[in-house]
């Protein structure tokens, strides 16, 4: 099979927490680029929290458009920062971790950056959050870093884990 | 978490990964950041109050027209 799905770089938290998750000199030769996310943010809330997404060390020229649900209704908002749903938070039920996956293609292009987000808090209860967010980055620059943090909270828990992927269309 | 605010470095190029403090401009943008979400937050649930105030003052006039409840929550979805 070929290999066209290739793991860059991991990390896994360790004991005392992260604040930020940064991949750093990312190389330019795939065409797209995948990070998963495994979270859990120090908030202290049963609703979770979301994630931040810094490019090349900017959190500006972003807009968005995010389709959730609770559990018991749906709905879709608009915003204009870095913020992506959605990871699990210190109140809910514990040891679980939300799960995210972006999607950046075209990331080495000179065009602005169309990105997908999807993300699930985890949680044994009535309210959990999903989502699903068309993020537009209005920057022609070529990502070369990527930082992740968390938006409520202090940062991500012990045993979050991020790993960023690069995607070829060709071998 | 431990009180010193940190980071992981993942440099893709060379593996290496540190644990650095966050710098005094990333703890200010982290400290902007949720007080425009407070901004944002507010003004969202303002406006989610005054969609659901002007539907319930939808339904009744509708209500005081002859309207059955049914038809009146049918006309305001």
């Amino acid at each position: 099979m070929a290999l066209t799905y290739q793991a860059i770089a991991t990390t896994t938290v360790g004991s005392g927490g992260a604040s930020n998750i940064e991949f750093t000199s990312i190389p330019q030769t795939f065409t797209d680029l995948v990070v998963l996310l495994s979270g859990r943010s120090t908030r202290a809330s049963t609703d979770g929290d979301n994630f931040t997404l810094t490019l090349n060390g900017s959190t500006s020229n972003f807009t968005w458009r995010l389709l959730y649900a609770d559990g018991s209704n749906a709905a879709s908002v608009s915003g204009s920062n870095n913020t992506n749903p959605h990871l699990s938070a210190a109140n809910q039920t514990a040891n679980t971790f939300g799960n995210a996956m972006v999607y950046i293609p075209n990331y080495a292009g000179s065009n602005y950056k169309s990105i997908s987000v999807d993300g699930v808090s985890e949680t044994n209860a009535t309210t959990a959050y999903m989502g699903l967010n068309a993020v537009l980055w209005s920057n022609t620059a070529a990502i070369t870093s990527i930082a992740l943090g968390v938006y409520h909270g202090t940062g991500f828990v012990q045993h979050s884990t991020a790993t960023l992927y690069g995607i070829k269309n060709t071998v | 978490m431990s009180e010193t605010l940190t980071k992981i470095v993942v440099n893709c190029e060379t593996g290496e990964q540190q644990v650095l403090p966050l710098t005094a401009e990333e703890i200010a943008q982290r400290e902007a950041d949720a007080a425009a979400f407070a901004v944002a937050e507010a003004e969202r649930i303002a406006a989610a109050e005054a969609v659901a105030a002007a539907r319930a003052s939808g339904i009744a006039k509708l209500l005081a027209l002859g309207l059955t409840e049914a038809e009146a929550n049918a006309l305001v979805k």
